[in-house]
């Protein structure tokens, strides 16, 4: 870790704006997809529970936020992979072209 | 500040953005293999380009004085057609010993295949028995947790692979420790929606050291910005950071990755003579 050369409130002024904007436009957008027809099929869709899991997160503290927000999005991680890949007879055989 | 974009796609981009790059202080890139945006239809194909790579393009990087590298592999995209990608992985010894190849890549993974395991690690077969530097493409969005995991282990499994002659390239905040824990290099690209922005490249910084990483525009046929390093640089300024401290991540850094490759020649921009040959382009 580097240390960050700006104290915090310094941070803060020079992103206080910015944060805000950001802010309203998830909420503007939000407040579109209510408005639009359909909005019900929206809320059960899994993409959105992913969305409100991450704004929930915005509210949490600590240093890992974005890191823990990058993990909603993402697929789940099988340790098991390659021995499954291994054994399920679909995996191709490595080319006897190219020394192992 | 002279600076080096380790990874773009100058095939995509127009002579102009060599220009406007290298007014910006770049002075080296380097260009993995990728995908054309269509899958190719025969080894040929890859032929071709692989002479565009060696060939044409440092031709092209030339008239702007920019010294340009490149990396050969079919992607992983294309990876699902085995059989083509076993004929482009036994083509690729005709081009490697060329100038300016720096290795294999961007090998990697992109939809987490089985298909595209098979044909990464064949892929570092051929570098380890070329004894080459990989450059690592990991996948977009959901797929880059896990695939890079699944990379890691990958590599991790193979005795022979020295991490630190390793590149893992588009780290965001939840993939860039996996990659620096192990003692593999490491590379944030900068777009404009997906992977990350100049700020939060940054933070990654400022959280994770300077030491194994580099930045990179991944400027392409897609959205994409040639001049995001810049951008990077100028917020590493704004928040107070040394000059010494931005070019080890944006000049150093690659430099010293890319000094591992035996075939590595590289004339830092202070040394070129007011002699230096300058070649323009050829009149159409």
């Amino acid at each position: 870790m580097i240390a960050a050369v700006q104290t915090s409130p310094e941070v803060f002024e020079q992103t206080f704006l910015l944060v805000r904007a950001r802010i309203l436009e998830i909420a503007a957008t939000l407040d579109r997809l209510d408005r639009a027809e359909a909005a019900e099929s929206v809320r059960s869709d899994p993409r959105f529970r992913q969305i409100q899991q991450g704004l929930e997160i915005l509210l949490s503290d600590g240093f890992h936020r974005a890191a823990q927000i990058q993990e909603i999005f993402s697929d789940q991680y099988d340790p098991t992979w390659m021995k499954k890949y291994l054994t399920t007879g679909e995996r191709p055989a490595l080319s006897p072209s190219v020394p192992h | 500040m002279y600076y080096i974009d380790p990874h773009i796609h100058m095939v995509s981009r127009v002579t102009d953005d060599y220009e406007r790059i290298a007014r910006m202080g770049c002075v080296a890139v380097s260009e993995p293999a990728f995908w054309a945006g269509f899958d190719r239809g025969s080894v040929d194909g890859f032929r071709d380009y692989f002479r565009q790579l060696t060939e044409f393009e440092p031709k092209r990087a030339g008239w702007s004085g920019i010294q340009h590298y490149t990396w050969l592999c079919i992607n992983a995209k294309e990876a699902e057609n085995v059989e083509l990608s076993r004929e482009v992985i036994k083509m690729i010894p005709e081009f490697i010993n060329k100038p300016g190849v720096l290795g294999i890549g961007e090998i990697g993974l992109n939809k987490n295949t089985k298909n595209e395991s098979i044909i990464f690690q064949e892929h570092v077969q051929l570098a380890m028995q070329l004894d080459e530097l990989i450059l690592i493409h990991t996948p977009h969005l959901q797929d880059k947790l896990k695939g890079t995991r699944m990379i890691i282990d990958m590599l991790m499994s193979d005795r022979r692979v020295q991490p630190e002659r390793v590149l893992i390239d588009h780290v965001e905040e939840h993939t860039v420790g996996l990659a620096k824990e192990e003692g593999f290099w490491c590379a944030m690209t900068l777009y404009p929606i997906t992977k990350c922005t100049p700020s939060r490249a940054a933070d990654i910084i400022e959280a994770y050291g300077d030491d194994r990483i580099m930045v990179n525009s991944a400027g392409d046929w897609g959205p994409s910005n040639p001049i995001a390093v810049p951008d990077f640089i100028q917020e590493l300024r704004r928040r107070g950071h040394p000059e010494s401290k931005i070019k080890k991540i944006v000049y150093d850094n690659p430099l010293e990755f890319f000094r591992q490759c035996k075939r590595f020649e590289f004339t830092p921009p202070d040394t070129l003579s007011d002699n230096s040959e300058v070649i323009e382009p050829q009149k159409v």
